[in-house]
């Protein structure tokens, strides 16, 4: 059986559009509230349908995710470092999911219309004071968090690639060819 | 080594300047709402600016007279449902109502389609001043000083040596007198916006509310309730609808889209695009409008904002205090 070291392409590809997507959009996030230029109106205006892009670009990535095979973390990584790649990742696939769903549902509960240029989204939670007053410092809240967790796993991720060099993260770029022999560990593979 | 912890920080980094919270000098969202706080005082659960109002109902019945100008929705012959807001300006909710200038209406009309068009207008013919800075310095300038009580002369010329547009507006306020009823104020956009037509020409335009009832000033009689307004426009209600028509200017060769201190000349050309009949008012607490941030910026397709920096800065503040105070009103018992 052909060991698997990368993971699909589409995710591959996935991956790095929401990398971009995700750190603008904490960027404009950020920068949209605070400031009172005129770059105000147009942050916003990008920030609600790249939110919506996330939003359809995580559903995919998830179902593939659950479809196709990925690579096992290399033998040599200690437990604890196992264990917190697998909920780092968890995390950040649950905030990736939640983030634009508390968005819209936070505008829905404002009694703001979510609107995509000529599109009206539906709203999906009524609109209520009490919702908002949880739903928009929810937003911050998961924004910062999310940050957070990217920033370790960007982190994690150039330490796997400038010191340990164990195909953890060549497995999310382009098909490795110099790959130390029996650096990565299957288990699928009864290795 | 140094890269693995270097990239993360410098993005730290970067989202903190981005954030606005590396260079103090710069004016953010925050300072606006604080030099608000400052001069109104704080009170949980109002708004930080036009703090004391009450909620109307209504609705805009629109003749078609403006849909050469813009494609928006409710500017086809038809009705469209309103939600509203009167107040009077400042960030004291118990100002007596005789003691402020400037009132205001913001309203909400709520599309079939879903889009709505939100506008806070005031009665005022033109703002006192063309720049963020300039608000943000005017509210400083206003502020009293903590010996004498009162705001310090010097600060003022020097904040008027700055903004030197500022002195129409205060020509126009020595010697006005608010009207006796909110159904007796005019009330305008002040900023400049764009129509878009069906056809995506855009025409830069500004609309005022114009009353059906005749101007008339305040007088003494009316400074023996503090709150005379709501009483005012509660006895009118019960007598029937009140009305305004929806007039919209044209600007013409020469008129400025990001200048709110210049009123345009009187001759540009002037549309009826219909009246807005207030049938309701309920208090702000508990009434519709509470829940509503009427930011500017909320438009229909068919209107879009201009150029002038206000109205980025009144939507950017106008989201600060509305989270603050739908906050403070959920955590209040």
């Amino acid at each position: 059986m052909k060991q698997i070291t990368t993971f699909h392409p589409a995710l591959r590809i996935i991956h790095w559009l929401m990398a971009a997507a995700i750190m603008a959009m904490l960027f404009i996030g950020v920068a949209m509230v605070s400031t009172v230029s005129t770059l105000h109106g147009l942050l916003v205006a990008i920030h609600k349908p790249l939110g919506l892009m996330i939003l359809l670009l995580v559903i995919v990535r998830l179902w593939l995710r659950f479809a196709t095979a990925t690579p096992a973390l290399p033998a040599t990584l200690p437990a604890w470092q196992k264990l917190s790649a697998h909920l780092s990742h968890w995390a950040l696939y649950a905030m990736m999911l939640a983030q634009p769903l508390i968005g819209w549902a936070m505008l829905s509960a404002g009694g703001y219309p979510v609107t995509l240029g000529h599109l009206v989204l539906p709203s999906i939670v009524p609109v209520s004071n009490d919702a908002f007053a949880v739903l928009r410092p929810l937003h911050s809240w998961v924004a910062l968090a999310l940050f957070m967790t990217v920033m370790l796993h960007l982190a994690a991720a150039l330490f796997h690639a400038l010191i340990l060099r164990d195909g953890v993260f060549s497995s999310m770029t382009v098909s490795r060819k110099r790959l130390a022999p029996g650096a990565l560990d299957n288990p699928a593979d009864g290795q | 080594m140094a890269l693995i912890a270097g990239v993360p920080l410098l993005l730290t980094a970067l989202i903190l300047w981005a954030g606005g919270w590396l260079e103090t000098s710069r004016l953010t969202s925050d300072k606006l709402v604080a030099a608000l706080e400052k001069s109104g005082g704080y009170h949980p659960g109002y708004r930080r600016n036009h703090a004391k109002g009450v909620c109307i109902i209504g609705d805009f019945s629109a003749n078609g007279n403006a849909s050469s100008l813009s494609r928006a929705a409710l500017f086809a012959p038809g009705v469209t449902p309103v939600v509203g807001r009167f107040a009077i300006a400042g960030g004291n909710p118990n100002a007596p109502d005789y003691a402020v200038l400037v009132r205001s209406m913001a309203l909400a009309f709520y599309q079939k389609n879903g889009e709505q068009w939100r506008t806070g207008m005031n009665a005022m013919p033109f703002f006192p001043v063309k720049s963020v800075q300039g608000f943000y310095d005017l509210q400083s300038a206003t502020l009293p000083d903590a010996k004498t009580g009162k705001p310090d002369p010097a600060k003022m010329q020097a904040f008027v040596r700055q903004h030197r547009e500022i002195k129409p507006f205060f020509a126009w306020a020595k010697q006005y007198m608010p009207a006796s009823s909110w159904t007796r104020d005019r009330f305008n956009s002040l900023n400049a916006f764009d129509f878009i037509d069906s056809q995506g020409h855009p025409h830069l335009v500004r609309w005022s509310m114009v009353p059906h009832a005749d101007y008339q000033p305040m007088d003494e009689k009316e400074k023996e309730h503090t709150d005379f307004l709501q009483r005012d426009l509660q006895q009118r209600l019960a007598q029937g609808p009140q009305k305004w028509d929806l007039i919209i200017t044209v600007a013409g060769v020469g008129d400025k889209s990001n200048d709110a201190t210049i009123d345009w000349p009187a001759d540009r050309q002037k549309i009826n695009a219909g009246t807005l009949t207030i049938t309701k008012m309920t208090p702000q607490q508990q009434g519709a409008c509470n829940d509503i941030n009427y930011d500017p910026l909320i438009l229909p397709d068919g209107i879009t904002a201009s150029d002038d920096p206000l109205l980025n800065a009144r939507s950017s503040a106008y989201a600060k205090s509305y989270n603050a105070r739908t906050h403070e009103q959920a955590v209040a018992p």
